[in-house]
């Protein structure tokens, strides 16, 4: 459980960190919280030459309000989710997911940026950023670029940044007020990896139809992913509950689970089915209570 | 040894609540563990490269790339062991060589190849990537009907088979009462491969003395020190030739550290090669894949019931499954329980089988429980049958079978005494706890609304302090004859009074968080007349300096029985030398003394008194002061042991243990049927360990114990592909419960003091790890009867729920289908036996 030899970079700038970047390629990784490299780094399944510490980067550390968006820096920690006034008020989602994320003293040290683009397909981060719409931005050699999330996840563990990219912030859109909204997981314990994720965003509209429906689904596929046929079915109806059962069953159907020694592709099938039809009863179940 | 017990004293210390005197080092960080030592400077480090192959000839190993790099002393291989080193001697006499390192051949992933000694760990790591090691893969062999198969593949050819051990025992006469049976009640049932993960792992740091061909081994060993002449010979010494030495603190075990002594031997053949001291930290991968676990379990059972559900006679076929090698002091997982087969039931006939197998699984050995588990869940998942399939209550039909109180003490079939207990009025009180009739009223109600509860009872018998001669049953009477018998259950202690009257306890029972030197100063204090504060205890093992024997350390839940026992008597032993002393100082008759909070009193003139610190100075001191023949020590040693750990008789009877507390368990649980999800609504804890020396060690221990059950029952299984390979290799894949799953747990105590041990004290630490894996079968069984699931596997993780509750229910949804990788320990409800 120690790593193999790596040099070490710790720059100071996010120009001199991509310049590092582009120096190595794919031989560099970037560090923040590490909650994920080092394991990774001490089990030797990676095995980078050139190890990029961000953490003195400066002005990575904030989060902001702008243009509709709600912006995470790279080195903004998770824990930072859970009762920032900015995430409660402006996309609560977020603030009611983060506590599955890991543990406390992971989510001291992990970032939301680091989340985000180590792209495990059964993480919290991914699944709402994709559930959200919110988007990546990285710094390259030639400047920066904004990526979304319906770009940005190419397979597990695999994202659409290039190697000589510094991811430097994350944003997600601000949650227009009266925003319905639920987060279930299924996992065997809490705090671990789950098995299944459901986030739901629903925008009611006139005569009890909805404007908005966004159901995303985490640990069912290679990539958090949006079940559209069932936001379909949502959107369709004119009684919302009516259409539950089906949407659940649509979300299930769409689902292309791993089959691995945690569960198999049917439990995990099923899963997606139980818990898209909870989460849209528990978001509901939110509308009647603020009324 | 038997001392008669007092009626119950009013006691200062035993039995109160003292905070653990441990917990001020160890919660400040000051905790004195081996990583935290350096006893030799300059030693070196060592990385194992190990098999990552199930079962293979290993065809060549090239070390030249990794003995020339940089930093590296060089690398030790299976050759070097067969030329310093013999296999090490087994339990039971069969044709397989067990070497710490792998020679010609691996048998399990994981399996040490070679050792690469370097100057730190880093660098040893590196290396050991560099060690090319040619494999030729053979046929892997994982389960255990299949490894008992005719023509399975077999790990050890001279063996001619997998199987180990085997042996059959007829007590009574079974046939008879299957006869005479209302009704024959059958069970069919798998417990899984769980290793209790202690937070420190395997820690080992070796010299060798070549002057004087000696070895010494600083490590976190806790014993049993039977195994100091398995790795005396395995190296080629005497016993007085390899010194073992621990430090003040071992970070947990619940038995797996036994099972670091073929480290302890591969880290001194490694020191001998290079000629420098070896430090080899186990990091938790090499833990989880190859230190040791419980065997994975398969028992066929059997009960022949009257109408009314009591027990005629039981019929219990074990096979254990002890990985790929019969690593002492295996195969004793088998025969531990083995005086209390029987369970807290009165069963005159007993026929029992048991089979030890191996297969391409990493060895196992001691872990909490040790054979417990596996017994229990078999037997009171049957008592659950029998109730079910008579239509009676499980209440009942416990009630119907137990001992009775005033059978006490009561000799089972199999050899075991049980020393005292009043098992109905436990069972009761737990019934009472839990709001028995209560929850059966309510059950109804809500399965009526959809919701699934259940209501399951876990009934064990405890045993404490292992007779030494027990594991000689898994050899026949004939050929035990022919060997030296075995008994006893030995522990000493020391107590010592230094020249200014402060007092030092010794132990030998190496306890890795326990609380041995909070439960010894207690009793201490409360001999001698102090506070346990100012009492020192020290625990720290060295077999060149210490009192020791073959049956000192830390297992079989002996510390209560055993090394409290040595303790007190030490302690009132040295106490009546005082008293002596002191009437010879104060010229009074002895008998005329009490003592009081450190102070001799003469009860008739009690301005006549005479402190112990005084006494005790003049021994050191003025030693011409004393009477004549007196002998000026102020130490006392007891070796603690009890006649009633007789060796087997020729009936195969032996009592396994000395002491035999009880269990009594229920567990209210909640399935959610759309996930499989299992939530434990109420937990009540009842035990009967006798006298309890400090409840707040006994909760903690219970507490321990239950969560350990808990893994087994609903998370964990170190689960093998069916190539052998390791599924769950580290804690993301081997989900163990942690504060988040922990329920509340209501724990209640009565005591039956045993007449046996002088506290009247047993061991309580690993009764709640044999009843909780029954009682939360049991309980989803219950929970899930109208949709017709029967529960004869664990862990019931949710999907195994989902996936019976899906069987059950005729094949509908995925059920038909082995779940991703399954390595064959699975068994669904619907399988017929």
């Amino acid at each position: 459980m120690k790593p193999a030899p790596f040099r070490f970079s710790r720059p100071e700038a996010a120009e001199e960190a991509v310049d590092v970047l582009r120096q190595h390629g794919w031989e560099a990784k970037v560090v923040a919280g590490g909650q994920s490299l080092v394991p990774l780094l001490n089990m030797r399944l990676t095995t980078p030459s050139v190890l990029v510490d961000i953490n003195r980067v400066r002005d990575l550390d904030r989060i902001t309000t702008t243009g509709g968006w709600l912006e995470f820096g790279a080195l903004v920690r998770q824990r930072r989710l859970e009762d920032d006034p900015r995430v409660v008020a402006g996309c609560p989602l977020l603030a009611e997911a983060a506590r599955w994320i890991g543990h406390p003293a992971t989510r001291n040290r992990g970032t939301v940026v680091g989340s985000i683009v180590h792209a495990d397909p059964a993480a919290e981060l991914p699944l709402l950023l994709v559930t959200l719409g919110g988007e990546l931005v990285a710094r390259g050699p030639g400047g920066m670029r904004t990526i979304p999330a319906e770009e940005l996840y190419l397979t597990m563990l695999t994202t659409s940044l290039a190697p000589d990219e510094l991811a430097v912030a994350v944003r997600f859109p601000l949650m227009a007020p009266g925003t319905l909204y639920a987060f279930e997981e299924f996992a065997h314990r809490h705090g671990d990896f789950a098995l299944v994720a459901v986030a739901v965003v629903l925008r009611p509209g006139a005569d009890g139809r909805l404007a908005e429906a966004r159901i995303g689904i985490g640990g069912a596929a290679e990539v958090p992913y949006r079940a559209r046929e069932a936001e379909g079915a949502l959107l369709a109806s004119d009684a919302v509950d009516k259409a539950i059962d089906e949407a659940a069953r649509l979300a299930a159907e769409q689902a292309q689970p791993p089959d691995d020694v945690h569960a198999s592709r049917e439990y995990r099938r099923h899963l997606v089915r139980v818990l898209t039809r909870r989460a849209l009863y528990k978001a509901l179940a939110g509308v009647s209570q603020d009324v | 040894m038997t001392v008669e017990t007092p009626v119950r004293p009013a006691y200062r210390w035993i039995g109160q609540k003292v905070p653990r005197l441990e917990d001020r080092r160890l919660l400040h960080g000051k905790g004195r563990f081996l990583e935290d030592l350096e006893p030799v400077p300059r030693a070196w480090h060592a990385a194992i490269v190990r098999s990552p192959h199930a079962h293979a000839r290993i065809r060549s190993i090239d070390v030249t790339r990794a003995a020339g790099m940089p930093g590296v002393l060089g690398v030790l291989t299976g050759e070097d062991v067969v030329r310093m080193a013999d296999p090490f001697p087994l339990t039971v006499k069969i044709p397989i060589r067990y070497y710490p390192l792998a020679v010609d051949r691996v048998r399990f992933v994981g399996e040490p190849v070679a050792v690469v000694v370097a100057e730190n760990r880093y660098v040893a790591e590196d290396a050991a990537h560099a060690v090319s090691v040619e494999y030729e893969p053979l046929t892997p062999v994982v389960d255990i009907e299949a490894a008992m198969a005719a023509d399975a593949p077999l790990l050890h050819g001279e063996l001619g088979s997998n199987i180990a051990n085997s042996r059959r025992f007829d007590y009574g006469d079974y046939d008879a009462a299957r006869r005479r049976a209302h009704r024959v009640v059958r069970g069919r049932f798998r417990f899984p491969k769980v290793s209790s993960t202690p937070i420190e792992t395997y820690q080992v740091l070796a010299a060798y003395d070549s002057q004087q061909d000696e070895y010494t081994v600083w490590s976190n060993f806790h014993g049993p020190f039977t195994l100091h002449p398995v790795m005396a010979k395995a190296l080629r010494v005497p016993l007085n030739r390899l010194r073992l030495l621990t430090p003040p603190d071992i970070g947990g075990s619940y038995g797996i550290k036994a099972g670091v002594y073929t480290y302890i031997v591969l880290m001194a053949l490694a020191a001998r090669k290079f000629g420098v001291p070896v430090r080899w930290s186990e990091d938790r991968l090499e833990h989880l894949m190859a230190s040791s676990s419980g065997t994975d379990s398969l028992i066929e059972a059997e009960a022949a019931v009257d109408a009314d559900g009591r027990i005629l006679g039981l019929y219990l076929r074990r096979m254990d499954n002890v990985g790929a090698y019969l690593r002492p002091p295996e195969p004793a997982c088998l025969f531990r329980t083995h005086g209390n087969t029987t369970g807290p039931y009165d069963i005159a006939n007993l026929r029992l089988e048991t089979v030890a197998v191996m297969t391409n699984k990493a060895p196992t050995g001691l872990n909490r429980g040790y054979g417990g588990p596996q017994l229990c869940f078999a037997l009171e998942r049957l008592v659950d049958r029998v109730a079910r399939e008579l239509g009676l209550d499980p209440a009942d039909v416990r009630r119907r079978n137990l001992i009775q109180p005033h059978e006490m003490p009561y000799r089972t079939v199999s050899g075991g005494l049980y020393d005292s207990g009043d098992y109905p009025a436990a069972l009761e009180r737990t019934l009472e706890l839990v709001g028995y009739e209560q929850w059966r009223w309510r059950q109804r109600d809500l399965r009526d609304r959809g919701k699934y509860v259940g209501i399951g009872l876990g009934l064990a018998i405890e045993p404490s302090g292992s007779n030494m001669g027990y594991v000689t049953v898994a050899e026949p009477a004939g050929q035990r004859a022919g060997r030296l018998p075995k008994s006893g259950c030995t522990e000493p202690a020391t107590v010592a009074i230094d020249p200014g009257g402060g007092i030092t306890v010794r132990l030998t029972s190496l306890p890795q968080g326990q609380g041995h030197e909070t439960a010894a100063a207690q009793i201490v204090a409360e001999e001698l007349g102090c506070d346990p504060a100012d009492v020192t205890v020290v625990t720290q093992m060295d077999t060149f300096t210490r009192p020791w024997t073959v049956s000192s350390g830390s297992y079989s839940s002996r510390f209560a029985p055993l090394t409290a026992s040595a303790v007190l008597l030490a302690a009132r032993g040295l106490k009546e030398r005082l008293r002596r002393l002191a009437a010879h100082f104060l010229d009074v008759p002895a008998e005329r003394l009490i003592f009081e909070d450190g102070v001799f009193v003469d009860k008739a003139d009690p301005g006549r008194r005479i402190s112990l610190r005084r006494v005790a100075g003049a021994v050191h001191w003025n030693p011409t002061s004393l009477p004549p023949g007196e002998e000026p020590r102020l130490e006392e040693t007891v070796f603690f042991s009890m006649d009633e750990a007789a060796p087997p008789d020729e009936a195969d009877r032996v009592d396994s243990s000395v002491t035999y507390g009880f269990v009594s368990e229920a567990v209210v649980v909640e399935v959610d049927v759309e996930t499989g999800a299992v939530r434990i609504l109420d937990y009540v804890s009842v035990h009967d360990a006798g006298r309890v020396l400090n409840p707040l060690l006994a909760n903690g221990q219970i507490y321990g114990g239950a969560l350990h059950g808990l893994g087994a029952a609903l998370l964990e299984e170190l689960r093998y592909g069916p190539d052998g390979q390791l599924l769950t290799g580290t804690f993301v894949d081997y989900p163990c419960p942690t504060a988040a799953e922990a329920p509340d747990i209501r724990i209640e105590h009565l005591e039956s003091p045993s007449p046996l041990t002088p506290l009247g004290a047993k061991g309580l630490g690993e009764g709640s790890t044999m009843a909780v894996p029954a009682a939360i079968a049991n309980a989803v069984a219950d929970a899930l009867a109208p949709l017709g699931v029967e529960v004869d596997c664990l862990p019931l993780t949710p999907h195994r729920v989902w996936d019976l509750i899906h069987a059950a229910a005729g094949g509908d949804g995925p059920a038909g289908r082995p779940a991703a990788g399954d390595g064959g320990n699975e068994r669904r409800g619907g399988d017929a036996w």
